[in-house]
């Protein structure tokens, strides 16, 4: 997984409260036995005309010129601001897989659905929920190149202007992300404790370690 | 202190550490692996450059996806294809032993596992899929993951876990004629409710539960998870050692002494204190059937469905009409007076060669009726098909009017060709009578093999207690 540690990027505003997961990723994408890939389908329907399918190639595909990631001032986009409840409806780890894929390295918004919110965070993505009011003055100031910086070690994002804004995050998920540490690599950086129980249980039961 | 329960017992054998808010890292003896749940966490595997922790604690199996007629010919549908040729290459680029669709071994995941001897009692037992909670059966700590935990367990060898609750299920008494352990299970269910067991490791005992067949109590904890909870487990005797004598993975010569006298110890203590005991008398049991669609919705086969009218939780009123509704079915109609349109003997609760050789008992002579547009036998396994063959049972099916398919999950969840059609009807050996369970719009009876038997020749369902065929 991909370290957070100080991110200053641009920013594309997605301004829609209760974004779902199958707005993020429709349904149809689910028989995919891939787990990268899905930049391309990411708001699938609202990113191109035509109905999209697993394995279509989007490069002609006609898009949709209203929709924000569409717009030239947003290429190279790699923080959203959205408004609240962002990431609602089914539980699909394929959510953020093509958030992250697409290139987006952190959500900023109001609040977030639950699973969806814990999902991020296994996946390398930030979600950061700052207060409405907060949320709506960065739509407010945002204009062309308007970029943020948003520091993680020290919770904080810096607005053009010099702004500094707080953000809350849990301490445990903030070390893993800081790290770059997904479950898996935090589980292996204790390799050493489960080589010595594989030791141990293998004099209690050799059967289980003859191979 | 108090002494330790069964499940006590097994978690401590495989905690590697405990964090301060009391999560483990639990040490994972056996991992199964089937096509469905399994491709992400591979290519997870892949893009983070990392190998399984230790290949040989993985065994792989295609099931949920397999045709159960002409397997020469390949699968016909391009998902369900993909999905099972995904799963022999990333097994053969990882290193995993697979059980293809042209070996003999190859079956339902959940049968195959203890069928080898590759599920072993004292073992944690892990699949990405719910039904792992079979494997408690010989006194194994087995639960369903979810992808994430697929790539963690084949990358660590590990899983982080909380430990649930103990519960005790006591089934006391003998049981009457024709009531088998699927009957004992959906009776608990009926009475817990499907979220009765949530938070717990449901341990089941009594003299009801010892006196079943290795192959009952796997009947029994395959469905601990209807009840809401993840692990089923039986504890350790003779009929468990018995069974694993001897199976191609199990411990050979100092290793199986050793093993036995390790297993001896697989019971919870006396004394251990569970948080909660629920006590049900098997001699009150009567071959069950579910009517709606949720395995609670059940009652015995002389009974007649309830009225929701009578229901004063306004919640099951509501799920109660809901599923008359999509059952087509009225309050106050005798179980024996549901007409069926097709017959589904199999899945992994019951398609062992016990449920076939019930199953055959009852069809051995009879025809099934002119209703039943179809009644279709899928055994667990490869090689429970040819023991069954040996035996002669799939004589006995063909010439009843069974179909005698290859093995699978088939019709369990008609992923593959094998479902039901919008409205039809469905008694069924499997675990789940959800709405769309068995194709869209079928609608699925929960039964025992011998009851899904009768009901076939009798075209309705049927009181095998008492029925005297025709
Ligand atoms: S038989 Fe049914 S319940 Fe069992 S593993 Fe297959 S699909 Fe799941």
């Amino acid at each position: 997984m991909k370290a957070f540690t100080k991110v200053t990027a641009l920013v594309a505003p997605l301004d829609r409260a209760n974004v779902d997961t199958d707005a993020i990723i429709p349904k149809q994408f689910l028989k995919s036995i891939r787990r990268a890939g899905f930049g391309p389908y990411l708001f699938d329907e609202w990113r191109y005309l035509d109905h999209g399918e697993p394995d279509m190639d989007c490069s002609d595909r006609p898009l949709n010129p209203d929709f924000v990631l569409n717009k030239p001032e947003y290429q190279g986009a790699e923080i959203l601001l959205t408004r609240e409840n962002f990431g609602c409806g089914s539980s699909r780890e394929h959510a953020p897989w093509a958030l992250e894929d697409y290139g987006f390295r952190a959500i900023i918004a109001p609040s977030f659905a639950d699973i969806f919110y814990n999902n991020c965070f296994k996946n390398g993505l930030l979600p950061i929920a700052l207060p409405a009011d907060v949320v709506d003055s960065l739509f407010k100031e945002l204009t062309e190149g308007y970029q943020l910086t948003i520091d993680l070690a020290l919770q904080k994002i810096t607005t053009p202007s010099g702004r500094e804004i707080g953000f809350d995050v849990d301490e445990n998920r903030k070390y893993r992300l800081l790290n770059g540490l997904d479950d898996i690599g935090l589980t292996l950086q204790h390799a050493d404790e489960i080589k010595a129980y594989e030791a141990a249980r293998a004099k209690r039961a050799p059967w289980l370690f003859a191979d | 202190m108090s002494g330790k329960t069964l499940y006590d017992k097994l978690w401590e054998d495989h905690v590697v550490y405990t964090e301060d808010d009391g999560s483990s890292l639990i040490y994972i003896d056996r991992h199964l692996v089937h096509e469905v749940t399994s491709p992400q966490a591979f290519e997870g595997l892949r893009l983070a450059g990392r190998k399984p922790w230790r290949q040989s604690r993985n065994l792989a199996v295609a099931d949920h996806n397999v045709p159960t007629t002409d397997r020469d010919q390949g699968i016909a549908d391009p998902v369900s294809r993909l999905q099972v040729d995904t799963l022999d290459q990333n097994c053969a680029e990882f290193g995993i032993t697979e059980f293809d669709m042209g070996d003999v071994r190859q079956g339902i995941v959940h049968v195959v596992g203890p069928e080898q001897g590759a599920t072993l009692p004292g073992m944690t037992v892990v699949c990405g899929d719910s039904h792992t909670s079979t494997h408690g059966a010989s006194g194994a700590l087995a639960f369903g993951i979810g992808t994430s935990e697929v790539e963690h367990v084949l990358a660590t060898q590990c899983l982080m876990q909380k430990k649930a609750k103990n519960m005790l299920i006591n089934v006391n008494g003998q049981t009457g004629p024709g009531v088998t352990a699927k009957d004992i299970v959906l009776a608990i269910i009926g009475k817990i409710g499907t979220a009765g067991g949530t938070g717990y490791t449901i341990e089941f005992a009594g003299s009801a539960i010892r006196s079943l067949s290795m192959e009952g109590r796997m009947t029994v904890c395959n469905m601990a998870i209807e009840a809401g909870a993840r692990a089923g487990l039986i504890a350790v005797d003779e009929v468990t050692i018995d069974y694993y004598r001897d199976r191609p993975y199990s411990p050979k010569g100092e290793d199986w002494f050793m093993a036995e006298r390790l297993w001896q110890r697989l019971h919870s203590d006396a004394d251990a204190v569970f948080d909660k005991v629920i006590e049900v008398d098997a001699t009150a049991i009567k071959p069950q059937v579910t009517w709606g669609t949720s395995p609670e919705l059940v009652v015995a086969v002389d009974q007649h469905i309830p009225d929701p009218a009578l229901e004063t939780d306004p919640v099951k009123q509501k799920s109660m009409l809901r599923a008359l509704d999509y059952m087509d079915l009225k309050a106050g109609q005798a179980i024996t007076d549901i007409w069926l349109d097709k017959v589904f003997i199999g899945s992994c609760t019951n398609s062992r060669i016990e449920d076939l050789r019930a199953a055959a008992a009852i069809a051995k002579g009879r025809k099934v009726a002119a209703n039943i547009k179809q009644a279709l036998v899928v055994p667990g396994s490869g090689l429970i098909k040819s023991q069954a063959e040996a035996e002669g049972l799939d004589k006995i099916f063909i010439e009843a009017g069974f179909e005698w398919r290859d093995p699978g999950c088939s019709m369990c969840l008609a992923m593959n060709a094998d479902r039901l059609e919008p409205g039809e009807r469905c008694a069924s050996t499997s675990n789940r009578n959800f709405e769309g369970r068995q194709g869209y719009g079928g609608r699925t009876h929960l039964v025992s093999p011998a009851m899904a038997a009768a009901a076939a020749v009798a075209g309705h369902f049927v009181d095998i207690s008492t029925w005297e065929g025709q």
